[in-house]
């Protein structure tokens, strides 16, 4: 068959060589004429004046940023303020009285006790606790995020932000896989299907676990009001916690572009870059179509891939806890051998550990840091071993850290930069791979990250400790 | 939604294809074809490709067509999203697959050549090309790329609402000369043409005579030559494939994935005539 | 001149692109062919890349690509 090859190759020397060219412009010639035949425009002016009028607003040097602002507070606020009922509802109904009702149910049935710590303390409250964290806000963030794309306005972000992203090698598109990385790496990473070019894609893709998703949140305020907040007189507690959480983002999104001008300038020199943005036609929203798809394409997807990694993870954290090796369980080992670690990072070994159990979904980080304190420190608030605590409220946890697992401020502010600077959760990893098939990219994706936290919080740590600070 | 569409007398009548007892072609002669290129299996009668630009509506169409009765996934090797679903109308089944969005099938990008790869060697029953009536100019070179393969098309001209908002009119009696396939006007989002489009389906997926795949005339004598020449070696080597100059065409261009086809011998079975249908 | 030139709000016809492959053709299907009328509508309040109106559509181009696009400014063009 290559004889038809070799034909071929011998044609094409016969040509000129912009064949493929010229081959194309010809097709589009002949387009332009059928279109210019067929089409009948009122008005040489085809855009809207009510696009036209939007855009001045969207895309003007003050107003444009302005709406963007609020905008985006605007669906954050109604994630974090309309999430929170919801969860709270779930909480009590799948953690609190589903765990005491299945537990109930295994005991009356005579099952042993390591069978029902292993699947109700286990299995049930780690999967239990994704679902009521988890949940709601994907329920809320996606569709509200897929309305402002179908109104049109997700574009004109980009084309406001393009420079930006644009000195540092990357596309303006990246603008939107970061917003939609606030809501889930996970998704944030698939997102980054609207960047064309491959590029500027792979950038977008490793630098996405650079913006905080909502796995993360509760750890960054959790700390933010008990450690931060707690420096400060009390009337600007709340303030100054909040300006903690704030200037992490902010951290991050210089991290974003830092990394993204590093990988276009080192490893992903040679890839190939077009760049191509069109700004589409405003268009109503339709609220109900999108809510559907939103939540079975995204919000779904999401939390079965959470669902999927945290059961798991849950059997683990019951198993490490409560399975003895000599005269410590396995949890205790682990720790001891981590502490050093910890110590140079300015963290410590639960903290350490409860990462790499929580590697399935972020969202479990604070409770198993909660529990494997209390179960290896002084056991001054009883719970039993290996049981995901059922948390209270935070000045409680702030007790239960400070003086059972010895936390001080150092350990938080570094906490709170490790939980923007670490690997991306399994969820996210698995997704990388299936966007890039690549494990190069994939690991790239995964260490960079957890390298990065290492050295800022060693670098914290050491600084604070040069200084007398901790 | 799209299954109980008022059946305007064109689909196949029950007496030529009794509906569910067509044992033979549950598996159309394209779904072994398709099911390589990762199509799930299932009982239909006809396989119809979804085509058209990115921001067409052309997902919308999709909806429209499959209600709830489609899956997602990924193409098979590839990392480019698909969805399928399945509608049934006149009495038969349709397997309905969402081609990626592109501009071309130039093979610059993986999306385009997976839709690349299922016009040309899954040979879908109908295509469906998507086009945005108030940027024809810019979605009509993939309608003529796509009808440089196969004549078993139909336009959906989308968005007319938003193009009558615009001042903008399009004469689709001119266009289907034109193109020489039905072009049906549609406003997917307000279930507008649905029938019309449903009727056109069913009438090219029955038609044993579908129109010739378009063949452009290049103003460059040498380039004519060059395709003419290379066309009649590739209809010698295999007999009736039904597009030689597009695919001379691709090989002068060096196309590596049509040369693939070439060598593994993949373009052959193209020149398999169509099981009759 | 270059389209990046092209002052905001004025109209131009395309008369070359000097670029070849890819890029090229991403901006052909984009609708940038010789013979395109095309106006220069906004720009990012960053100050660039600049939005151009082509037959309808609004097509973002960074400076660097429209100073591939060879302009003729001044005549309507063809619409």
């Amino acid at each position: 068959m290559t004889d038809l090859l070799d034909e071929a190759a011998r044609l094409r020397r016969g040509l000129s060589d912009d064949v493929g060219d010229r081959v194309v412009e010809s097709l589009y010639t002949d387009a332009a004429r059928i279109a210019g035949t067929s089409v009948d425009r009122d008005d040489a002016r085809a855009r809207l004046t009510v696009d036209r009028a939007l855009d001045r607003v969207l895309t003007h040097r003050v107003w444009g940023f302005v709406a963007m602002g609020v905008l985006f507070f605007g669906v954050f606020w109604f994630t974090i303020a309309g999430a929170a009922v919801p969860s709270d509802l779930l909480y009590v109904l799948l953690v609190e009285n589903g765990h005491a009702w299945l537990r109930g149910i295994f005991d009356a049935v005579g099952s042993p006790w390591w069978l029902t710590g292993l699947l109700v303390d286990g299995v049930y409250l780690a999967t239990a606790w994704v679902v009521a964290v988890m949940l709601p806000p994907m329920a809320i963030f996606f569709p509200l995020f897929t309305l402002l794309e179908d109104f049109g306005y997700l574009p004109r972000v980009a084309f406001n932000l393009d420079r930006l992203f644009a000195r540092s090698g990357a596309h303006g598109k990246q603008a939107l896989t970061m917003m939609m990385g606030y809501g889930c790496n996970a998704a944030g990473v698939t997102a980054t299907r609207i960047i064309d070019s491959r590029r500027e894609r792979l950038i977008a893709i490793i630098t996405n676990n650079f913006s905080i998703c909502n796995g993360r949140w509760p750890t960054l305020i959790l700390m933010g009001t008990i450690f931060v907040g707690a420096v400060v007189p009390p009337a600007l507690a709340g303030f100054v916690a909040a300006g903690s959480v704030v200037a992490v983002v902010i951290v991050g999104i210089g991290v974003t572009l830092a990394v993204s001008w590093s990988l276009s300038r080192t490893v992903l020199r040679g890839e190939s870059s077009v760049y191509s943005l069109e700004l589409p036609p405003y268009r109503p929203p339709q609220i109900w179509r999108t809510l559907y798809t939103s939540i079975i394409d995204r919000t779904l997807k999401v939390l079965r891939r959470a669902l999927v990694m945290a059961a798991p993870a849950g059997a683990v954290i019951w198993l490490i806890g409560n399975v003895h090796l000599g005269d410590a369980s396995v949890a205790a080992h682990l720790v001891t051998a981590l502490s050093p670690l910890g110590w140079v990072i300015g963290l410590n070994g639960v903290i350490l550990l409860a990462y790499l159990v929580a590697v399935p979904a972020n969202e479990i980080i604070i409770p198993t840091i909660v529990m494997l304190t209390l179960t290896l420190g002084a056991n001054t608030l009883g719970a039993a071993p290996g049981v995901m605590l059922e948390l209270g409220d935070d000045a409680q946890i702030g007790t239960v850290l400070v003086t059972a697992g010895g936390w001080t401020l150092l350990t938080a502010v570094n906490l709170m930069l490790f939980t923007l600077l670490h690997n991306p959760c399994s969820t996210t990893v698995l997704t990388i791979w299936h966007e890039t098939r690549s494990v190069r990219w994939t690991t790239l994706a995964t260490l960079l990250p957890l390298g990065l936290g290492f050295a800022v919080c060693a670098l914290t740590a050491g600084v604070a400790r040069l200084l007398g600070w901790a | 939604m799209a299954a109980p569409l008022p059946t305007p007398g064109v689909g196949p009548s029950p007496e030529q294809e009794p509906a569910g007892a067509c044992a033979s072609c549950a598996l159309a002669p394209s779904s072994a074809r398709l099911a390589r290129l990762g199509l799930a299996p299932g009982r239909y009668d006809h396989v119809v490709a979804l085509a058209g630009n990115p921001n067409t509506g052309k997902s919308t169409v999709f909806n429209a067509l499959t209600g709830l009765r489609q899956h997602v996934g990924n193409w098979a090797g590839k990392t480019v999203a698909r969805a399928e679903g399945g509608f049934s109308y006149g009495g038969t089944a349709y397997r309905i697959v969402d081609l990626p969005g592109t501009y071309s099938l130039l093979s610059t990008s993986t999306d385009e050549d997976v839709a690349r790869d299922v016009l040309l060697f899954g040979r879908p029953d109908v295509v469906v090309v998507v086009v945005d009536a108030t940027r024809l100019e810019r979605n009509l070179p993939l309608v003529l790329q796509i009808r440089q393969i196969t004549g078993r098309v139909v336009v959906a001209l989308n968005l007319v609402d938003e193009a009558r908002r615009h001042g903008i009119t399009v004469d689709t009696r001119h266009l289907t000369r034109e193109l020489g396939v039905p072009v049906v006007a549609t406003a997917a989002r307000r279930n507008e043409g649905l029938p019309e489009l449903l009727a056109a389906i069913a009438q090219v997926a029955t038609t044993d005579d579908p129109p010739k795949p378009l063949r452009l005339i290049h103003h460059d004598p040498a380039l004519e030559r060059a395709v003419a020449d290379l066309a009649a070696q590739v209809e010698a080597r295999f007999p009736g494939v039904p597009n030689s100059r597009w695919v001379a065409l691709r090989l002068l261009e060096g196309d590596a994935g049509i040369e693939e086809a070439v060598r593994s011998g993949t373009l052959g079975e193209l020149a398999t005539p169509r099981e009759a249908a | 001149m270059t389209l990046d030139e092209l002052p905001r709000g004025q109209r131009a016809v395309v008369t070359a692109l000097d670029l070849r492959g890819g890029e090229r053709r991403r901006l052909m299907d984009l609708g940038l062919l010789p013979g395109a009328a095309i106006r220069a509508d906004m720009t990012s309040p960053l100050g660039d890349p600049t939005a151009y109106e082509v037959r309808g559509a609004l097509v973002v181009l960074r400076r660097g690509q429209a100073r591939t696009v060879h302009v003729e400014a001044g005549c309507s063009g063809e619409s």
